[in-house]
């Protein structure tokens, strides 16, 4: 044994380490790729090695090259193994490997469940502690459930360090199995005090990360916490607290008010910066969840500033940045205290540091106001020209337009200034905003009526440019706009006082070389331009202008009857002709204008985004039934040419108007009137009649708001937006001295909220009034349009499954699964004799109390219970009115709706269940003292006798009906096997079976290692007695190996790790390492255990032949028929196949056989004629052709190995021969 | 160099993990010297609820994710903590030490945070602790880590680009004090 010791070290000595490894890769840097291959190739020589030292440093060179980005996946089950060392060093690397590299989906990760129960009750505390740390890393559900009651002891421990982790990771096992929360959460709750301040932080941590997500029920923690923040030095653990309380404020109001004196405090008092931004933060929380109307409201809000604006002034830029979000949060509710300062929310945009710029940006958003639109623009302007790199320029750009265009263009006054702001936009260079902008054109010049005439002057001038803006090779970027201006331009030519020129503009070679869509778009609207040129120079008589016009266009669109662009090409030539046609009827001097123009007439409506989908369904109407039979593919196709239409055209086209009869109409109008009256997102129509928009059925109904217009505004020459600037202050200015004259007579009326809907209301904030005449034209939203916005809720939320009231009382059935017989085994089994001492000093009464006399020492024991009960109920009863009255020292207000649990049932379950779990808890004493006893012929058996035949009956009779309780979530997967009839098919086949025990089990094999398959064994218990220490063992052959614990002989059993208490199944995983799987294997085994009832105990044994058929090495693998073509053709196969007489089954049946018992797939099936597919662990190809006869069944085969294929096809023979 | 520390909230395939360090360093190394140390959350951490949040010591950055239920500034305060904590139990870190010792920079890290979340914020106890783990550690090795440990010595002897002898003084970290946490 020494020998091998020193013979590893040495072996280790000329190992690569891990500094070795970072050396040579610091080396390498030329061929790293290659270096790391090689490195690799070694560790897989040395993880193939015995010596556990060698394996560890292999996984801890792993370890680095998983960091570097190499996927270690392959050494999952090694890392397994580093894991399961004894050693403390070698375990913590095989855990640090775990942590970096399982994942769900490992699936080895199941074997490690009973590793980390071992480790988790170790009598080390370091092997404890990396247990847990490794474990809340790659916890799944499975590990969650199956150890949540380990983690859960663990909470109480004697040691702080394992306590603290204990707590921490209990989060992780909630949000993996959500079950556990409520029977865990009371002991929780109780580490809210624990004595070490590290442990009573884990808890904060964990407390506060389930209540941020479900804040609503951890409400009735509020006064713990309270006392907690009120008491606690720990700055930690006070900005979690106050972090809480910003997340539940928002829930009770009365919470906020009781808060805001302690926290004004903590902001006076604290000098920690993070503690005093956290406080600040849960003010402002408070402050927006109350309602207004409090007395000292104005003095908080105003204190909360002030700090902020100390942190926004502060030389750290850190403090800067958070002062700035904080700012943005009290900006919602209470705009007016942030607009103040918003000489240093400007001074924030100068900095260098990008983040700060941004928050700024956000911050301006929320200030603007009528009043300083135009100056807040100004200033993003300059920064636009200055800002250096696209990214933030593009930023600027997209706030600049939401800024202006928010709330309906709410705080715009002038629509001039704004065009012109959105042209000036357009000479930056390279950005990637251009839709935004054209887009931003679109709207203003469809929705605000009065500006087309000045919006389509600016765009005939874009138009003019374009060469300047089209130079810009950016190809998705300004040339954009354009778009835009093509089509304003075109739809609103009646405004247009150059339309000649325009149309030459865009009639310009150049513009061939725009993006397809734009051309499109020029081409149709130059049409539109065309007629309305047609018409003016026919109506002045000028023939022979009109007929130069049209000569013009004859001559120029052929250069778009060449594009590529099929849409350009297409609405082109079809153009060309048309005007040809145009051109032979001028010849002939017919009027045509008036028929041309037809073409475009009819207005244009704004719909909403959400119309389509408000639009509701009417009753009975089924949208998915078919209004005519589907018809023939040939007919399908007409109805494609729509969608050949681009996108964007579609949505501008006309929206003709369907024919309706008056009377119709007319009811339709009152309706919606009606209607709109009800809806708050429309702005009523004023009073008095304003001027409509007739000349088209439809379009009086859009309901539009007038601004009173005062000073019409022209200005000369080539707009700027600061010519606007200007004349926006003079006017004001003037409107100003006007008002001062009526100000004594007019009073104020005081505003409430902003509408922010589309309330462009006449009497604004500042009582500015607009310089323009403007209607804002409201989208359409169809009638009966349903006005609530769908709640975009995300069902996968993960953390929606912890949304569980806590404060119910714990129902029997809620207790951690897998508790009992698991839990006895982890006390009783001989390597985790320490876990138990541990337990027991942790209630030292008891420990003494062994003790004394027995009698005693019971009626004791029965007494605390009592008063456990006792205290826990009126804890129970405490609880919903503790907090009510907690809250209720506050000025009352009104009562809120706090769900009060009937405390008279709830009490009594809780009792019920607690009583339950003394009795368990005694009743596992019992057992050890027992065994202890046993072992040291203690004198006191006889007392032991005593008390047990007392409490016998009562005991039986509890113990019987928990067990019924406990099963169904002991036992899911198994439960059916032990009581239900079997279902049709079970994968599990016998193993053994004697009076006391019956084994089954399934053999799976291992995706992951070609040369493993994990036996999952089912043992049962028959008998009364209770199954303990059993261990199983086989006989290994040449070419089949049971994996064994390290360091343990060829010739030791590998013990199961549980007992089973009378009538109880579980379920144990054994893997096997097998070399060789063409052929069938048959392993001799025994199992050994003790039998344990009232009589005494025994040593039993339970020979089995574990019989490895070929089939259990074969991994269900789907095919794909092309697939499955290609390997029957590759020809590597041999083929073999059999024949079966006398099947009586349905085909189907049959299938399903093969599939489920042989692992196949079925790839393609032809009536009584099918092809499966199958993959065995080492990678054969396995082929079937299954043919049905009248009463036979024959099977080909295609395998890369003949021996497997013949044995293969055997093992199907013997299946369905028992059919 | 950059040695990031992504937190183990959010396990990915190793590729998004490369593709998440470059990216976050690419973000990082390019920030000025007196910008703020967070950076808001883009797809790639998670969204917008996460952020990262760095410092930068001498030629190193620490960096970590973090969402919105811890407190920024206490984050900040949490990297100076691990820094000192390493500058302790590395007895004067550098660089390379970091480099070359990977796993105790893990094991230590597994001190302070487990899981994604904040387990132990005082560095005398998480010193306390580590010290505890090594001497267990040189127990368990003994006299059979005798000679492993020789021979590394030896190695480090032969070789001239080892740690100590370059011992590049301008990157060992500085490590200011900060007055605001506990």
């Amino acid at each position: 044994m020494a020998l091998k010791m020193v013979k590893g070290s040495i072996d280790r000595m000329f190992d690569k380490n891990l500094q070795d490894l970072v050396r040579g890769i610091r080396n390498h840097k030329e061929d790293e790729a290659k270096y790391i291959s090689q490195c690799i190739d070694e560790i897989k020589q040395e993880l193939k090695q015995d010596n556990i030292a060698v394996k560890a440093n292999a996984v801890c060179k792993l370890t680095y090259l998983q960091m570097l980005g190499y996927d270690i996946s392959w050494a999952a089950f090694n890392i397994i193994e580093v894991m399961s060392a004894s050693k403390f060093t070698f375990k913590r690397i095989g855990y640090l490997a775990a942590s970096q590299c399982f994942h769900e989906g490992t699936d080895v990760i199941m074997l490690t469940t009973n590793q980390i129960r071992k480790d988790l009750s170790s009598p080390n505390q370091y092997d404890t502690g990396v247990a847990l740390t490794g474990l809340s890393c790659f916890v799944t559900p499975d590990l969650a459930r199956d150890l949540a009651n380990d983690i859960m002891t663990l909470m109480s421990h004697t040691k702080p360090y394992i306590r603290k982790k204990a707590v921490l990771i209990m989060y992780k096992v909630f949000l993996k199995y959500p079950e556990s929360l409520r029977p865990a959460f009371p002991r929780l709750k109780e580490k809210l005090e624990d004595p070490d301040p590290g442990v009573q932080s884990a808890a904060v941590n964990v407390i506060c990360e389930l209540a941020r997500r479900n804040p609503k029920n951890y409400l009735s923690l509020a006064p713990l916490f309270f006392k907690l923040m009120t008491s606690s030095t720990n700055n930690w653990v006070l900005i979690k607290i106050i972090k809480l309380f910003g997340a539940l404020t928002p829930l009770e109001p009365r919470l906020g008010k009781k808060l805001i004196e302690p926290l004004t405090n903590l902001i006076h008092s604290t000098s920690a910066m993070s503690l005093l931004y956290e406080c600040v933060n849960t003010v402002i929380a408070v402050l927006i969840s109350l309602s207004s109307g409090m007395p000292n409201h104005s003095a908080s809000i105003q204190l909360c500033v002030q700090k902020l604006r100390i942190l926004i002034e502060d030389s750290d830029q850190n403090l800067k940045y958070l002062g700035l979000l904080a700012m943005s949060k009290i900006l919602k509710t209470h705009p007016k205290s942030v607009q103040s300062h918003k000489d240093l929310i400007l001074q924030c945009l100068d900095d260098k540091d990008e983040s700060i710029r941004l928050r700024a940006l956000d911050l301006l958003y929320g200030m603007v106001s009528k009043k300083n639109l135009m100056e807040i623009v100004k200033k993003l302007m300059i920064h636009v020209d200055k800002a250096e790199g696209t990214t933030y320029r593009d930023e600027l750009l997209t706030k600049i337009i939401d800024i202006c265009s928010q709330s309906n263009y709410q705080y715009i006054t002038n629509f001039e200034w704004y065009i012109s702001i959105l042209v000036e936009l357009t000479r930056l260079e390279g950005t990637r905003h251009g839709h935004l902008i054209a887009a931003q054109m679109l709207d203003v010049a469809i929705r605000v009526k009065a500006i087309r005439k000045f919006a389509v002057s600016q765009m005939a001038m874009l138009l003019d440019n374009a060469h300047l803006i089209a130079s810009n090779t950016q190809r998705n970027g300004i040339c954009e706009v354009l778009y835009a201006a093509a089509w304003i331009c075109g739809e609103f030519s009646e405004h247009l006082e150059e339309a000649n020129q325009t149309l030459e503009a865009m009639l310009r070679p150049k513009v061939t070389t725009l993006p397809g869509h734009i051309q499109a778009v020029y081409v149709q609207n130059m049409v539109k331009l065309y007629a309305s040129i047609l018409q003016q120079k026919e109506q002045a008589g000028e023939k022979e202008a009109a007929q130069e016009i049209t000569q013009l266009m004859i001559e120029r669109l052929p250069q778009f009857v060449q594009s590529a662009d099929l849409e350009v090409q297409e609405r082109a030539s079809c153009i060309l002709q048309l005007i040809k046609y145009i051109q032979k009827l001028q010849v002939k001097e017919v009027p045509v204008a008036e028929e041309v123009i037809a073409l475009f007439a009819g207005e244009l409506n704004p719909v909403a985004p959400k119309a389509q989908k408000k639009v509701p369904v009417p009753e009975g109407l089924d949208l998915d039934a078919w209004i005519n039979e589907p018809p023939s593919d040939s007919e399908s196709e007409d109805e494609k040419p729509k969608t050949i239409f681009h996108e964007e055209e579609q949505r501008h086209s006309r929206h003709r108007q369907p024919e309706i009869d008056e009377e119709e109409l007319a009811r339709r109008r009152e309706a919606r009137k009606q209607e709109q009256a009800n809806n708050p997102f429309y702005i009523k129509s004023s009073p008095s009649p304003q001027k409509r928009y007739q000349d088209t059925p439809g379009v009086e109904h859009i309901p539009v708001v007038q601004i009173d217009l005062s000073v019409p505004l022209k200005v000369p020459g080539m707009p700027m937006s600061d010519q606007y600037v200007k004349l926006e202050e003079e006017r004001r200015h003037k409107q100003k001295l006007e008002k001062d004259k009526k100000k004594k007579k007019q009073k104020k009326e005081k505003r409430g909220k902003h509408h922010r809907h589309n309330s462009l209301h006449t009497e604004s904030e500042e009582d500015i009034a607009p310089a323009h005449h403007v209607d804002i034209i409201t989208e359409e939203m169809p009638e009966n349009a349903l006005p609530s916005d769908e709640d975009d809720k995300d069902p996968n939320d993960p953390y929606k499954a912890l949304d569980i009231d806590l404060d119910k009382p714990l129902a029997d059935s809620e207790k951690l699964p897998v508790q009992r017989h698991r839990n006895v085994e982890t006390l009783k089994s001989p390597d985790s004799e320490v876990p138990l001492v541990e337990k027991k000093s942790k209630k030292p009464k008891k420990k003494e109390k062994k003790h004394k006399d027995k009698e005693r020492d019971k009626g004791k024991k029965k007494e605390k219970e009592k008063k456990v009960v006792e205290e826990e109920e009126e804890e129970e009863e405490k609880k919903g009115e503790d907090l009510d009255f907690w809250l209720s020292t506050a000025p009352p207000t009104a009562p809120t709706p706090q769900a009060q649990s009937e405390p008279g049932t709830g009490t009594a379950v809780v009792a019920e269940s607690q009583e339950v779990k003394k009795e368990e808890r005694e009743e596992q004493d019992e057992e050890e003292e027992d065994e202890g006893k046993k072992s040291s012929k203690h004198k006191k058996k006889k007392h032991k006798k005593e008390k047990e035949e007392k409490s016998k009956d009562k005991k039986k009779s509890k113990k019987k009906s928990h067990h019924s309780e406990e099963e169904p979530p002991v036992s899911v997967q198994n439960g059916t096997l032990e009581d239900e009839p079997l279902p049709p098919m079970s994968s599990y086949r016998l193993l053994a079976e004697n009076p006391y025990i019956k084994m089954t089990y399934d053999i799976q094999g291992n995706l992951q290692n070609d040369s493993q398959v994990t036996v999952s064994v089912i043992f049962e218990n028959k008998s009364t007695s209770f199954l303990k220490s059993m261990e199983l063992n086989v006989l290994d052959s040449l070419n089949t190996k049971m994996l064994r614990p390290e360091g343990s002989s060829v010739h030791d059993g590998i013990p199961v790790p549980f007992q089973l208490p009378p009538g109880i199944s579980n379920e144990a995983q054994f893997v096997f390492t097998l070399q060789s799987i063409v052929m069938a294997q048959k392993l001799k085994g025994t199992l050994s255990f003790i039998v344990k009832n009232d009589e005494g105990s025994t040593h039993e044994k339970l020979d089995f032949k574990l019989h490895f058929s070929c089939a259990s090495y074969l991994i269900t693998t789907p095919c794909y028929s092309d697939a499955f073509a290609k390997l029957l053709e590759s020809g590597d196969l041999h083929m073999s196949s059999i024949k079966v007489d006398g099947i009586s089954i349905s085909f189907q049946h049959l299938l399903a056989k093969i599939c489920f018992h042989h692992h196949f797939s079925v790839v393609e099936r032809v009536d009584s004629c099918a092809s499966m597919y199958s993959r065995s662990i080492q990678g054969h190809h396995v082929c079937l052709l299954v043919k049905k006869g009248e009463n036979s069944v024959s099977i080909d085969g295609k395998c890369n190995d003949s021996t497997l294929l013949s044995n293969l096809l055997d093992e199907m023979k013997e299946t369905l021969s028992k059919c | 160099k950059c040695n990031t520390n992504t937190q183990s909230e959010w396990k990915k395939s190793e590729d998004t993990q490369q593709q998440i360090i470059r990216e976050t360093f690419h973000l990082v190394s390019k920030r000025d010297e007196n910008v703020c140390n967070f950076l808001e959350g883009g797809l790639l951490i998670g969204g917008s609820d996460n952020k990262l949040i760095y410092r930068h010591y001498a030629t190193l950055y620490f960096v970590f994710c973090v969402d919105s239920s811890e407190s920024e500034l206490g984050i900040l305060d949490l990297i100076q903590v691990f820094v000192e904590t390493l500058d302790k139990c590395f007895e004067n870190v550098c660089e390379l030490d970091l480099i070359f010792h990977v796993d105790k920079v893990h094991n230590i890290l597994a001190e302070m945070v487990m899981g994604g979340m904040v387990l132990e914020t005082n560095m005398n106890e998480i010193v306390t602790q580590i010290d505890a783990q090594n001497k267990l550690e040189k127990s368990e090795a003994g006299l059979a880590g005798a000679p492993a440990r020789a021979v590394s010595a030896v190695k480090n002897m032969n070789l001239p680009e080892i740690p100590r002898n370059i011992n590049i003084g301008d990157i060992s970290i500085k490590v200011p004090n900060l007055p605001t946490f506990k």
